[in-house]
Order: structure tokens, then sequence, then C-alpha cells
């Protein structure tokens, strides 16, 4: 075990998994000598050569159709797309690509190896295009896998399991824990399953949904709560697509009510996902309406940022709403 | 139709390009005179004046905002340094009315066109003032008055859409062409090669200046492109194009009037690649120290770009050291004064979080501001920005 921040557990992965296998390459904007805007890819080029971690030009389209080629051919790239609000010229590489590649060619040909590294999520006054969170348009695609670690020991073990793991994956790392999440990460090789949610903290009241840096904004408001003698269900969802049902699903059944909250905007976030299909799966056990905590349908804003934010404050009053309906 | 074709051979005969060579057009040396044979394009001294006092308030306004960020004044700030000849001298060689989309390295160019302090600092503290309702980060400017489209971080996407603007230009026949600016990283984008084929293709008034400024943040040009420069992606569009020292604002002035004149009058898209180095980091959050040498930034700081028109405005006898000292110093104190003001602003209105979105607030968007407001004025503490506007009675 080693104290480590999110940063230097996503470059322990990549370094564990590049040491692991010389089919491992790492690219993207700024990832070679600088070791990316972040330093999530520090030393990498020094340790392992040019050849295997390198600069990209700025062009997110190039880099993620380079990936799907590569990944065809039987190479593993975990490319880095600088800042998930960046993404967008890579959409139809990633959705009309490497979603259907399999699929489209009955499976003569495959880009499993793919992992696609994003920095997301506000928090850090990035206004607009510094601060999304656009994983319900990745979850809106089969062929796909979206996951989103909560801190340093996840992001590890969930990023080394992306990596090897048969499929491509979105990888979003909550950017505003990067250096604020510190924990004990084990420096050995170790893999986090995909696909499977967890529990994190158990409860009888109520049970909530999140991922990502919105676990932490979770937590703070279960502290308000159960002060006031409200149990609650954590459940880091982990990997959004494909996402663990069961696992949400027998928790409401236990607590009958249940709260999802995210960052991204209300209207078709991934929390209308999860409830409609909890609802299905849990109908007559519900004691109160799914709740939904999440940012504004509206582009992430500056100024009031803080007012946009679905913070601990929100999720608390949701809480109690809840249990008090 | 067929596509005219070369000479046909009969032995493969591979070509390069290298037998194109793009030269850099210059005019002005360090020491403020001209080259020999290079002749100054003409400029009225008024208007020599008003270029030289928008570089001199870009660097002032770039070094009193960068040391306001350091000192935690300022979320954030990106510094044109280095690179005031390419943005002012292009930006002069306009009309005022035609239309600027600009990356966001470019506040030379609304300096020149006559942003004032004031409008400056209302968008980098996000205040009430701010055009942009304080959504944006800092840098992105935008001004209807100015014909300066406002700023959005993503990379190049402000290049096609110039086409289209210029296109929308030409069928208004009013004589007036857009100018998108870029940086050599930008330009390799797939918005840039598309922008430029339809340029092209649909003969548009409109100029492509590319500040090649040697870093796309850490990466330089030589693992951003294999070719020398921007400039020959011209050819492949069968565009016009000239390369000129970017530092050299005598030389920008006169290529950007020369493609003006050809985009305007023939409709005749022209790519300008000018050679300059960002002196600064990438922007407040970068630390060049790690990807470049301080003996490169040396050299580059010896053809500054200030420094190289200064002294050929005093050759003229239309600039003293005293107007150089009282320039500076009133300029210094204009951005301290404006800034101690735009700082001290309140935030816009809570209502500005959903207006804007679609051209009337929805009903929807109505009830998430009506839920919101009831939020904190329950935990009035929590949200110091805005509780004073719901706790005081609407």
């Amino acid at each position: 075990m080693a104290r480590m921040n999110m940063l230097q557990a996503i470059n322990h992965a990549l370094d564990t998994a590049m040491a692991a296998d010389e089919r491992v390459l790492c690219f993207g904007e700024d990832v070679g000598v600088f070791g990316g805007v972040f330093r999530a890819t520090s030393n990498l080029q020094q340790k392992y050569g040019k050849a295997r971690c390198f600069n990209t030009p700025l062009v997110e389209q190039g880099i993620i159709g380079f990936a799907n080629g590569l990944a065809a051919q039987g190479s593993i790239p975990v490319a880095e797309i600088q800042f998930a609000d960046y993404i967008f010229p890579a959409f139809d590489q990633i959705v009309n690509e490497s979603a259907k590649y399999r699929y489209r060619s009955g499976n003569l040909f495959n880009v499993g190896g793919l992992t696609i590294r994003a920095p997301y999520g506000g928090g850090i006054a990035g206004g607009h295009y510094h601060s999304q969170s656009p994983e319900a348009y990745f979850a809106h695609t089969p062929g796909l896998k979206v996951v989103v670690p909560r801190n340093a020991h996840q992001a590890k073990g969930l990023l080394l399991g992306a990596i090897r793991d048969d499929n491509p994956v979105v990888f979003f790392e909550p950017k505003r824990l990067y250096r604020a999440s510190v924990g004990d990460v084990p420096e050995s090789d170790y893999q986090l399953p995909l696909g499977e949610a967890e529990v994190v903290k158990e409860g009888s009241d109520i049970t909530l949904v999140a991922w990502g840096a919105q676990i932490e904004v979770v937590e703070q408001a279960v502290e308000m709560a159960e002060k006031e003698r409200v149990s609650c269900e954590v459940i880091d969802l982990r990997t959004i697509l494909p996402w663990d049902v069961e696992t949400v699903a027998n928790s409401v059944l236990k607590t009958g009510r249940l709260l999802v909250s995210h960052e991204a905007p209300l209207t078709g976030g991934f929390g209308a996902e999860v409830a409609a299909t909890i609802q299905a799966r849990c109908f007559l056990y519900l004691e109160s309406p799914i709740a939904r905590v999440t940012g504004l349908d509206t582009p992430f804003p500056l100024a009031l940022e803080k007012e946009y934010m679905p913070d601990h404050l929100k999720v608390y009053e949701a809480i109690k709403a809840s249990v008090e309906f | 139709m067929t596509t005219p074709s070369p000479e046909d051979v009969h032995t493969p005969m591979l070509t390069d390009g290298d037998e194109f060579r793009i030269p850099t057009y210059k005019l002005l040396q360090q020491d403020g005179t001209l080259y020999e044979g290079a002749e100054a394009p003409h400029l009225e001294r008024d208007k020599a004046l008003r270029m030289y006092q928008a570089m001199v308030f870009t660097r002032v306004l770039d070094e009193r905002m960068l040391a306001a960020q350091r000192q935690g004044r300022l979320s954030f700030y990106m510094q044109c340094t280095g690179e005031e000849a390419a943005v002012i001298g292009s930006a002069a060689a306009l009309d005022d009315a035609d239309v600027i989309m600009a990356q966001y390295r470019e506040q030379g160019a609304l300096a020149y066109r006559g942003f004032t302090t004031d409008e400056f600092m209302n968008q980098l503290f996000g205040n009430e003032l701010d055009y942009g309702k304080g959504r944006q980060m800092p840098v992105h400017y935008g001004s209807t008055r100015l014909n300066y489209v406002t700023i959005s971080s993503p990379l190049a996407t402000q290049i096609p859409q110039a086409v289209g603007y210029a296109y929308g230009q030409k069928l208004a026949g009013d004589g007036h062409c857009t100018i998108t600016y870029f940086g050599e990283g930008a330009a390799s984008e797939g918005d840039f090669h598309a922008a430029l084929n339809m340029a092209a293709v649909h003969k548009v008034p409109v100029i492509f200046l590319c500040r090649n400024n040697g870093y796309a943040i850490s990466t330089p040009t030589i693992e951003q492109f294999a070719a020398e420069g921007v400039a020959p992606r011209a050819f492949g569009y069968r565009m016009h194009v000239i390369r000129v020292d970017g530092n050299d604002i005598l030389a920008v002035y006169e290529a950007t009037r020369v493609a003006r004149r050809m985009a305007v009058e023939d409709n005749r898209p022209v790519l300008i690649e000018a050679m300059t180095y960002r002196l600064a980091g990438h922007s407040s959050s970068d630390d060049p120290s790690s990807y470049r040498s301080k003996k490169e930034e040396e050299a580059w700081r010896e053809k500054d770009p200030l420094l190289r028109m200064q002294r050929w405005l005093t050759d003229k006898g239309w600039w003293s050291e005293d107007d150089e000292k009282r320039l500076q110093e009133s300029m210094r104190r204009e951005v301290l004064d404006t800034m101690k003001r735009a700082e001290k602003r309140p935030p816009p209105p809570l209502e500005s979080l959903v207006t804007d979105v679609y051209d009337e607030v929805t009903p929807a968007l109505a009830e998430q501001l009506d839920q919101l407001k009831a939020h904190i004025r329950k935990y009035p503490d929590a949200y110091p920005k805005s509780a004073s506007q719901v706790t005081g009675g609407d």
C-alpha cells in the first residue's frame, strides 16, 4: 500500500499496464514529455519510449480514429482526450466506430482493446467547456462501456479493469478529485470488475445512487441525514454502461426509497434510466417517488456554478423530502 | 466533368511538394529600420499610434491580469504576449465592421477596436455587467458593437463558422469579410480542413489567420505537423496563401490588407501564416519550464514585436521615451483602477442561470429556478453570491 492521490493512482495503473503488456500504448494531446495537462501520464514516455507514449496532433477525431485502428490491429490503446468537454469531435469515431466494430463485422473485427480516458466534471471554475459530465451521451450507445471511478483506489483498479476488458471503454475521471482524493492504493497489479456497482455504505431507509465525484457529495448529505436518524444506503454505480441493476434493485427492495444524483443536467441524464428501470423492478415496494438531484437543464455556468451544482444541501433536502413523503 | 490532370507520365513520379517553398514576408527589422528594398505600407500617424497603443495596452493588461491571477483575484488568464503584432497588425488592416472570429488569445484585436478597460474587466471578473453574463471563463470576450463574436473554448470550431458567416456577407453584398484567428495546433483539427475546403469551393470572403506561435500547450510544431508550417496546406485547397513575420507589425498589416482586398473584391479566401512565438505559458495554469528552455524563450524575447514597432515610430519622430513612459503609467493605473471596480461588482442575477438557454425561459426551467430560489432561501449562508437576491423579498 502507498498513499496516492487519484492522478498518481491513474499514473500507476498506466505504468502497471504498460509494464505488463507491451501492446499497451498511451497517447493524446500533451501526454508525452509533459505527461498530460494534469500529469496523469508523467514519466511514461521516459520509461517506455516515444513509440509507446507520445503526443498526438491536436485532433480528437484523429486520436480516436487512430486508436480504433490500433485496437483493430491488436494493440491496446489508451487514448487521452484532454477534457471530456472536448470529446465531441471524436463522437463519430466512438459512437459509430468503436461501439459498432464488433457487431457490424459479425465479430470478424473488434476494437475491444480500446480505452478512452477523459477528465470530466465541475467544481473547478471551468465554465461551459471544462466542467461537463457527458456520460449519458455515451450510455446511450450499445457496444461501449462507460466507467467512472470515485477515488484513487477505485481509479487504479477500474482503469486496469478497463484496459484489460475486451470491449471499448470510455473512462471518465473526476478531475475535481484528481489531487483532492488521497488514499491507500496497492502498489501491486489489481483489477476491479466492470459492470458491478458497490454498496459503499449500508442503510435501511433510503438508497442513494451516484458515481464519480458525486459520491463524495452524497456522503456529506448522508452525514447530515444520519444525524436525524435517517439510515442511508449509498451505492457507487462505478460502471454506467452496462449498469448493475441487481445491486440497485435489491437495495431499493430493502429501503423502499431511491435518490439518484449526478452533475449532468436533469433531462435525459443517466438518473432517468436508473429511475425508469427501478420503478419497473420495485414498483410495489416504493414508498416515495424516485428522486433525482442533478445539475440544471442549462449549459454549465461559471459565476453561479455553486448555485448550479447538485451539492450536499440539495441532496440532503431531497433525502428529507423522500422519507417525509 | 473531368478533373484537369497534369501531363501524363509512364513511370511512377512521386512528389512531396518540397519544390514549393513559401517565403516569409518581412518589412521591419528588430532595430526599427526597414529591410533593404522593403517599403513600409502607407500608415497615417494616428493609425500607427492607435495600433501601437493597442499593443501596449494588451501587454499591460496581460501583465497585470496574470499578476491578479497569481494573487488569487482572478480564476484564470491567457496572455497574448509576443503575438501582439500578429493580432493587432491584422485587425488594423481590416475595416472595423469586418467580423472577427477569434480563438482566445486575440485580446489585442479587441483592444484595437476599442473594447474599453471596463468591458475587459467585467468579462474577466464575470460580474453583473459582463456581456456574457458570467457564464464563461475569463478571456472569452464578445462584442456586437465591435463585431467580435464571443469566444468558445473548443478549438477550431470558429474556423468553418467564419466561412459560413463570410458566405452570408457575400450574399448580402455588404462589402465586408470575416477574419478567423487560430493557432497552429488548432489547425490540426478537422474543422480547419473542412473550413479551408468550403471557403475555396464556395469562393468566400474570409481570411484565415494562423498564429504559428510554436506551441500547442506543450506540444511543439515538430510534433504537430511534418510539413514546413501550416501555409502549404492552402495549395491542397487551391487557396492563396502568404507567410509573414508575425512579430513585424508592418508586414502583418500589409499582408492582411492585400488579403482583405482579394477577399472582398474577388471573393477569394486567403490563408495567412504569421510566424511568431507564445512568450507566455499557454494559460495561467501552464508552466512552460518543463517543456522548453529559457534560452529558447530569450531568443524570442529579443524579437519583441512591441519594441520593434516602438523603434520604428521613434525613427519616424512619432514617438518618444516620454510618450512611452506616460502611456505605460496611465495604462497601468487605468487597468488597476478598473480592476478594483470590476471585482467589487456583484455577479449576474440568479435568473441569468436559466435565461438564453432558449430564446425564452421554458416552463421547466422556470420551475427549476423557483426550486433553486426556495433552496437558497433555506440555506442563504451556503450561497453568498446569490442569497441577498432571494432573501430580500423578490
